[in-house]
C-alpha cells in the first residue's frame, strides 16, 4: 500500500487552469475517504474523543502507514514531494469525517515551521519522526492577549550562560497535551507588539518548568494552556534566525488558513448534504418540507457557499506557494475572510433546516456546526481579515 | 489570478490589451469613461473593429467565424474589453441568436444571418417575456399559425432590451395552443423588425432612460423559412440559449471596472479625517467586493473547466450561481458609487443634461451615477431573476 502511494504521489503537478485531479490525484482522494469512511463514524469519533488521549493512536498509525503524514514533506526528508493540491484532498476528506487526531498541530503548522525554519539535521529528525507517526508536535504560539495579532508575543526568552531560558504563557495550544516537541514562540527583543525580535524555539514537552494544562474543545479537538517557568532549552533550539520568527509564523499561519480552508469544504459539502437529504424526508403539511420554495432558496444559498468555499480553498492551495509576500498575504486574507462567511452561512443554514434535532448533541449536523464556528475563528476570522484586507491593495 | 494562467495566456492577455489599446475609437473611449456608457455607433463601431480582427465571435465554431480559443482565452477576452471597459460585443447577436444559429439553424439561414450577425449589420433583440409570461415563460401566448408558407404572427412581448434599436428579433412563439405540456408548443421565430403589424412602444424607464420595450404583433406575416430548428421545439432552443456560454453572465470585469471607478471618485471627495477613499468603511466595503469576486472569479474558471471536460451543449445548472452571485455583486458596486455620489445624485436628467460643461470636471460623472444605480436593479431580474436562479439550483443541483 505505502509503495503504491509513494509512487503515485512523485508525481509532478502543475496549476494551469486545470481543475481536474489526475489520476493519482483521484487515487489519494479515494484512498483517504475509504479509509475515513470505513473508521470514522460520529459513534467512533465520540469514543475517540472520549479517550485518555483524545486522538486514536490507530487512525494516527493508519494515516502513517498511507503516507499522508509525510505527504507534502520532501522526500530528502523521507516525505513524497506532495503539492498544496495534495494536502487539500487530504484535509478535505478529513473534514467530511470531522477527523480529531492531531494532523493540522503536528503536520500542518509544526511540519510548515521545520520545512521553513529548521536546519537540516533538525529536518531529517523531526520530518521523518513525524510521518512515521512516532512523534507528535504542537505550536505555541497563541495568548491570552493576543487575538488575532500574531505579533502579540509577551512570552521572553532570554540567553543565559549559553541556554535559552524560556518564561510566559501560551493558550489554546492546539493538541498541546498530547505533543512530544512544543515549537514555542517568544519575544528575544522589542515591546509586546513589535513584529522584530520574535524567535521561535523547539521545546521537549517533558523539559522541566513546563506546566501544561489539556482539555477538549468545543469542536473534539484538544487545547493546552502551557506555563513555561524558567524553561532551559539548548542554544541550537532556536529554530530559525534569531529575532526574525515573525515571517516563519505568518507563513505557518498561512499554511494553517490554507488547510482549514480545505477542511472546511470537506465539513460543507456534508452538512449541505445531509441537509438536503433531510429537506426530501422530513414531512410536515402533509409534504417533504423540501417542496417549500423558502426552505429550497435557503439551501441553494447554502449550496453557493459552499462552492465559494470551494473555490477560495482552490485558490488558497495555488498561493500558499506566492513568492510575493504581499500577494500572498492578500490571497490568504482573502481566502480566510471567505471561508469564514461560508462556515457561519453553512453552519447555521444546516442547523436552521434541521430545526429542532439540529441543536442536539446526538446528532451529526450540530458537530459539523461546531467544527465550522471553530474554523472561523482559527487563523483570524471574517473582521480581522477584512480588515486586512481594507488596508492592502488588491492585486486585481 | 497571475498564478492560475499559464505563461501562454499572459502573452494572450497582452496582445488583447495592447489590441484594445490601439484600436478602440476615441469616442468609444471617452463614452466608457461616463454614464451611460455608449452609443449605438460605439457599439456597431467596436464591433465591427473586432470582426476585422476576427475576434467578434471567440466562441463560435471555427467555420462560421470562432477563434479556437480555449474557454480560459475567451474568459480573458471578455474579461479585458470589460475592464477596459470597450463596448461589449451584442449578447443577442453573439451570445444569443447566434450559437442558436450556429447549432439548430439550416444552411440557409447560417449562410444568411450568421455574417451579419458577426459584423452586426443585423442587430438582433430578444422576445421571450409577455405580460402574462415573466419567470413562467412557458405560459407565453403570443401565437404563430401557419399560413401556407408563412406563419401568422399575433400577441405582445415585453421587457424587450434595445427593440428600439433592433433589426430583427428572435421570438418564442406558440406554434401548438394543445400540446401535452406548455414547453412541447412553443417555436423559435426570426422575425424582421421592419415588417408590417410590428410595433414597439417604448417603456420609460425609473433611470428616465429607455432600455426596454413592449413590442406588438398585429398579423405579422412572417416566411415558415424563419423558423430555427424544428416547430415546437422553441423550448429547448431557449434552453440551449440560456445555458449556453453563461459563464460570462457573472461580468467579473465589469463589476471590477465599476469598484475602480469608485474608488477614483471617493479619491476626489471628501469624509472625516481626509478622502472618503481612505474611511475605513469604504475599504471595507471594496474589500468585502475583492473577496466576493475573487471567489466567483475562481468558481467561472472551475465551470469553465468543467464544461470543457463535459464537451456537450446541455445547460450547466452550475452556471446559475454565476447569475446569481454576478449580478448581486453588479448591484453592490452600482449601490458603492450612488454612496459615494451621495447628495450628488439628486437633480434629475434634465438638469443633470444642464449641468454638462458647467460642472467640475473630475467630478462630472457623479452626474451619472444614479441611472446606472436605478438600472443596476434590473441585474436580479432579466435572464431569469435571482429567485429563478435558486429555484434551478435547488431543482437541478439539489434535486429538491
Amino acid at each position: 500500500m505505502r509503495s503504491n502511494v509513494i509512487s503515485y504521489l512523485k508525481v509532478f503537478w502543475g496549476f494551469k487552469m486545470d481543475f481536474e485531479l489526475s489520476n493519482e490525484q483521484q487515487l489519494l482522494k479515494d484512498s483517504v475517504s475509504r479509509l475515513i469512511a470505513d473508521n470514522y463514524d460520529l459513534q467512533k469519533r465520540g469514543a475517540i474523543i472520549k479517550s485518555a488521549d483524545g486522538y486514536s493512536k490507530t487512525v494516527w498509525k493508519q494515516l502513517a502507514d498511507l503516507g499522508l503524514l509525510g505527504l507534502s514533506f520532501s522526500s530528502n526528508y523521507g516525505g513524497f514531494d506532495g503539492g498544496p493540491v495534495e494536502q487539500m484532498i487530504v484535509l478535505e476528506a478529513f473534514g467530511t469525517g470531522l477527523l480529531i487526531e492531531p494532523y493540522l498541530a503536528t503536520i500542518v503548522l509544526s511540519g510548515t515551521a521545520i520545512q521553513s525554519a529548521a536546519d537540516e539535521n533538525k529536518k531529517s529528525e523531526l520530518l521523518s519522526a513525524i510521518s512515521n507517526g512516532d512523534h507528535l508536535m504542537a505550536f505555541a504560539h497563541s495568548e491570552r492577549l493576543s487575538r488575532y495579532q500574531l505579533s502579540q508575543v509577551e512570552t521572553r526568552a532570554q540567553l543565559k550562560n549559553g541556554n535559552w531560558i524560556l518564561n510566559g504563557e501560551k493558550t489554546t495550544v492546539l493538541h498541546g497535551g498530547i505533543a512530544d516537541t512544543i515549537i514555542v514562540t517568544a519575544r528575544t527583543k522589542g515591546s509586546d507588539r513589535s513584529t522584530d525580535g520574535i524567535s521561535l524555539f523547539l521545546v521537549p514537552a517533558k523539559t522541566k518548568g513546563i506546566t501544561v494544562n489539556s482539555y477538549p474543545t468545543i469542536d473534539g479537538m484538544q487545547a493546552a494552556d502551557i506555563k513555561l517557568s524558567n524553561v532551559s532549552v539548548p542554544q541550537n533550539a532556536l529554530l530559525g534566525e534569531c529575532d526574525k520568527g515573525f515571517l516563519i509564523i505568518e507563513n505557518i499561519e498561512q499554511h494553517g488558513i490554507a488547510a482549514v480552508a480545505a477542511e472546511s469544504v470537506g465539513a460543507m459539502q456534508c452538512v449541505l448534504d445531509m441537509t438536503v437529504d433531510y429537506l426530501k424526508t422530513r414531512t410536515q403539511f402533509g409534504r417533504p418540507i423540501g417542496d417549500f420554495q423558502v426552505l429550497q432558496h435557503r439551501a441553494a444559498d447554502m449550496y453557493v457557499a459552499v462552492e465559494e468555499a470551494r473555490s477560495i480553498a482552490i485558490y488558497a492551495a495555488m498561493m500558499t506557494t506566492e513568492k510575493d509576500t504581499e500577494k500572498r498575504r492578500h490571497a490568504m486574507a482573502t481566502t480566510k475572510a471567505q471561508i469564514g462567511v461560508s462556515c457561519r452561512e453553512v453552519g447555521q443554514g444546516g442547523v436552521q433546516l434541521h430545526g429542532g434535532i439540529g441543536i442536539t448533541e446526538e446528532y451529526a449536523i450540530g458537530h459539523y456546526f461546531k467544527r465550522l464556528s471553530m474554523i472561523e475563528r482559527q487563523f483570524g476570522d471574517v473582521e480581522h481579515h477584512m480588515t486586512t484586507l481594507s488596508m492592502m491593495d488588491s492585486p486585481d | 489570478m497571475e498564478l492560475a494562467f499559464s505563461s501562454e495566456e499572459i502573452v494572450f492577455r497582452d496582445e488583447i490589451r495592447a489590441f484594445i489599446a490601439e484600436k478602440l475609437p476615441e469616442s468609444a473611449r471617452k463614452n466608457g469613461g461616463r454614464w451611460p456608457h455608449w452609443s449605438k455607433e460605439d457599439v456597431v463601431t467596436w464591433q465591427r473593429i473586432l470582426n476585422e480582427k476576427g475576434w467578434a465571435v471567440p466562441h463560435w465554431p471555427v467555420e462560421y467565424g470562432g477563434t479556437n480559443w480555449t474557454a480560459v482565452q475567451r474568459y480573458i477576452f471578455i474579461e479585458e474589453l470589460l475592464r477596459t471597459p470597450t463596448p461589449e460585443p451584442l449578447s443577442f447577436n453573439v451570445n444569443m441568436v447566434g450559437p442558436v444559429i450556429c447549432t439548430f439553424g439550416n444552411d440557409e439561414q447560417k449562410k444568411y444571418f450568421l455574417p451579419k450577425l458577426r459584423n452586426l449589420d443585423i442587430w438582433f433583440c430578444q422576445g421571450f417575456s409577455e405580460p402574462g409570461a415573466g419567470s413562467d415563460l412557458a405560459s407565453l401566448k403570443t401565437s404563430a399559425v401557419k399560413d401556407g408558407d408563412e406563419y401568422v404572427v399575433n400577441g405582445q412581448k415585453i421587457w424587450t432590451s434595445q427593440a428600439h434599436n433592433a433589426d430583427w428579433i428572435f421570438a418564442l412563439v406558440r406554434t401548438n395552443p394543445n400540446a401535452a405540456k406548455p414547453q412541447m408548443g412553443i417555436s423559435f421565430l426570426l422575425i424582421d423588425m421592419k415588417s408590417e403589424g410590428v410595433t414597439v412602444r417604448g417603456i420609460e424607464t425609473i433611470d428616465e432612460s429607455r432600455h426596454v420595450n413592449e413590442v406588438f404583433f398585429d398579423n405579422v406575416r412572417v416566411p415558415v423559412s424563419n423558423i430555427v430548428g424544428e416547430e415546437n421545439k422553441g423550448w429547448d432552443y431557449a434552453k440551449f440559449l440560456l445555458g449556453n456560454e453563461r459563464t460570462g453572465i457573472a461580468r467579473v470585469g465589469l463589476s471590477r471596472e465599476r469598484l475602480g471607478r469608485a474608488k477614483k471618485l471617493a479619491a476626489k471627495l471628501p469624509s472625516f479625517n481626509g478622502p472618503l477613499a481612505d474611511d475605513p468603511q469604504f475599504k471595507r466595503k471594496c474589500a468585502t467586493v475583492e473577496m466576493q469576486l475573487k471567489s466567483l472569479e475562481i468558481t467561472i474558471m472551475r465551470i469553465i473547466d468543467r464544461q470543457r471536460r463535459r464537451n456537450d451543449s446541455a445547460p450547466d445548472p452550475a452556471t446559475s450561481m454565476l447569475k446569481l452571485r454576478g449580478a448581486e455583486i453588479q448591484q453592490t458596486t452600482a449601490e458603492l458609487l450612488a454612496d459615494v455620489a451621495g447628495p450628488m445624485v439628486a437633480p434629475t436628467g434634465q438638469i443633470r443634461a444642464a449641468y454638462e460643461g458647467d460642472f467640475p470636471a473630475e467630478l462630472e460623472e457623479t452626474l451619472g451615477i444614479i441611472p446606472h444605480y436605478f438600472n443596476s436593479r434590473a441585474a436580479t431580474i432579466y435572464g431569469g431573476s435571482n429567485e429563478i436562479q435558486r429555484n434551478i439550483i435547488s431543482k437541478g443541483i439539489l434535486g429538491l
